[in-house]
């Protein structure tokens, strides 16, 4: 299972990386959502990786599964969920307005059209 | 329990919700309430630094769970220090938006009271995984802010802005997961606790997770090599959008201090002093990277943005250094260069609204309407931000450089605080020669932007910032003590361990008996 985990982890990370590093938004958010799937996965298994454990500490149980990292997983869930709508929406504006989905900008451009309303 | 300490969080959070739901309609309805909540945060900013200056850091356990296992709003001075400064900012802010800023887009006024709520909470909790939710509250407010208007450029640097953030964001959860993993708690007085009695063979993963986090405060405080997300968002968010965001620099820099200072630093076992080694080099090419881009700017906007970087180079020195005298010079520089930089960022907008065509390009063009009164702030301005005497540039980088006299880098911060305040005095020269002298030798006179609006409310406020600079450079002595008790505090890692995890303990203690 550690190493099942760990892969997961590790060719999300990777392959959100690889997409966050190219030129075009579609696969910048896409990359974006890899990344944070494979930090949530990550975030769950620092709490140890255990089956079938009650996630509360009883005088009789032989173990326990941490629950803190669940609701912090959670709350990161939801906010990183949150975030990508954001940056969806931003990225759709954002080439609805300037015609070219390129992430970059050209290098004239900051100067030139920064008063523009 | 003292309730006032989570008011500065409440209230906005509260203000918000109101103008989105029932004053959305209503411009001048809504510019009233924002208007008056962020008068009464700053009422309420100056009671608690008045109850911080006491002495003892006071907690503010939410539901009442005893630390570690709840989450605790701890207010000592120094987050007494970044309220008051924060709601100062955001008012002077505020007034210069309500003249016209805020009509070009919608919610301009529910964000920036969200973005206030995020920016008290990153400066009240006690908590790591609390700060990063608090981050994410002012970043997704900021996200929104900043694209405030629209615009194709401003909406693209804003994608660019959000996927940077986004990044940084994820790696502040694996820091937090890392720490987490091993040392079981994230409470920050729990953490400086059990970070000396974790075991050598945890370290790596310890020392990952902390300069994991040292990258992510950096990202958000612009230091070199994680500074070029800021002069293409700064330069083309809405001047009070950018002059708002001169504190969110500042929620990076309160973030090292906080948790590399509490937590990674002395007698912190094996992962003591790791981030020292980094950060003052950082904080050096930061330094000079601003200000060369100060020189190379090739409009306000961008030479402004520059000037941030440099002058957050500066802050990080003392932060580095981290001692008693160091601590205190750097936060009197901090509160100045907040100030600062909003100031000039609001006299960026002034500039660009009344240029139509070059905008606030640094290009020789005819003259525009008060440029006069324009100029003579603008000088003002840049002869704080360049740390020129007689005003509170002056006085803090003269504060730094003496405070680190007898270190071992001491010739490094000296050449570098030195010849970058000349790059820098040269460059604020060369663009209000530009942009106020050469224009007085041209013909015409160059007509304000259709939609521009602003008028002497706006001149209001860049001189309620630049009063609030005067009166820092004059106060100077008066505030030493507070600042210096500050830095003791900083560095009285036990006392604050002990007052949080402590009082608590002694209330339940009490309740038992009680029972009994």
């Amino acid at each position: 299972m550690e190493l099942l985990v760990a892969s997961a982890v590790g060719i999300m990370t990777a392959a959100g990386v690889y997409l966050v590093l190219r030129a075009r938004t579609f696969p910048v958010v896409l990359g974006l959502a890899l990344m944070t799937y494979g930090v949530n996965v990550f975030l769950f298994a620092m709490g140890r990786l255990t089956v079938n454990l009650p996630p509360v500490l009883t005088a009789d149980a032989a173990g326990y599964t941490d629950p803190l990292p669940q609701a912090l997983v959670l709350t990161a869930i939801v906010i990183s969920f949150g975030m990508t709508a954001v940056v969806v929406v931003m990225a759709l504006r954002a080439y609805l307005e300037s015609d070219t989905d390129h992430v970059d900008l050209a290098r004239s451009e900051p100067i030139e059209k920064a008063d523009r309303p | 329990m003292n309730h006032w300490i989570i008011l500065p969080i409440l209230l906005p959070a509260l203000v918000a919700p109101m103008l989105v739901l029932a004053v959305r309609h209503d411009v001048a309805l809504a510019r009233v309430f924002s208007v008056a909540s962020t008068v009464l945060l700053l009422g309420v900013a100056g009671g608690l630094l008045a109850m911080a200056s006491g002495g003892e850091p006071q907690v503010y356990a939410l539901g009442h769970w005893p630390p570690p296992f709840g989450i605790v709003l701890v207010l000592d001075r120094l987050s007494a220090l970044m309220l008051l400064l924060t709601a100062l900012l955001a008012l002077w802010v505020l007034l210069f938006a309500i003249d016209g800023a805020d009509a070009r887009g919608r919610h301009f006024h529910a964000l920036f009271q969200l973005q206030l709520m995020g920016v008290n909470g990153a400066f009240l909790t006690g908590d790591l995984f609390n700060l990063f939710v608090f981050f994410e509250v002012l970043l997704i407010a900021s996200y929104g802010l900043m694209v405030h208007g629209g615009g194709a450029a401003r909406l693209r640097a804003g994608v660019q802005y959000v996927a940077v953030n986004l990044v940084g964001s994820s790696l502040f959860l694996i820091a937090v997961g890392l720490i987490y993993g091993v040392t079981g708690t994230l409470n920050m007085a729990d953490l400086a606790a059990r970070v000396p009695m974790v075991p050598p063979g945890d370290q790596a993963l310890l020392q990952t997770g902390a300069l994991l986090l040292l990258l992510v405060f950096a990202v958000k405080a612009a230091l070199v090599p994680v500074q070029f997300w800021l002069p293409g968002t700064y330069a083309l968010a809405p001047a009070p959008v950018a002059a708002l965001f001169a504190i969110m620099t500042k929620v990076g820099a309160y973030a090292i201090l906080r948790v590399h200072g509490l937590i990674f630093g002395e007698g912190m076992g094996e992962a003591a002093h790791l981030i020292q080694d980094w950060l003052l080099p950082a904080a050096l090419v930061t330094l000079a990277t601003g200000m060369t881009g100060v020189l190379a700017a090739r409009s306000l906007g961008q030479m402004v943005s520059f000037a941030v970087i440099g002058s957050m180079g500066t802050v990080m020195i003392p932060v580095a250094l981290y001692t008693h005298q160091t601590l205190a010079a750097g936060l009197y520089y901090l509160v100045h260069s907040t100030l600062a930089a909003g100031a000039l960022f609001l006299l960026v907008g002034l500039v660009a609204e009344r240029r139509s065509g070059p905008g606030d390009r640094l290009v020789v063009a005819p003259a525009f309407a008060q440029s006069g009164l324009i100029a003579a702030f603008f000088f003002l301005a840049a002869l704080a931000m360049a740390g020129l005497p007689p005003l509170s540039g002056f006085i803090g980088k003269l504060l730094i450089l003496d405070a680190v006299r007898e270190g071992e880098a001491a010739v490094w911060i000296w050449t570098g605080i030195l010849v970058t305040s000349f790059l820098a005095i040269i460059g604020f020269a060369r663009g209000g020669s530009t942009l106020f002298w050469k224009s007085t030798a041209q013909e015409g006179r160059l007509q304000a932007e259709p939609g521009a609006d602003s008028g002497a409310l706006s001149f209001v406020a860049v001189g309620g910032l630049l009063a609030g600079l005067l009166l820092w450079t004059a106060l100077a002595g008066q505030v030493t003590p507070y600042l210096e008790a500050t830095a003791h505090q900083l560095l009285d890692r036990e006392g604050y361990v002990d007052t949080v995890l402590e009082t608590p303990g002694r209330v339940i203690e009490e309740k038992g008996h009680g029972t009994h």
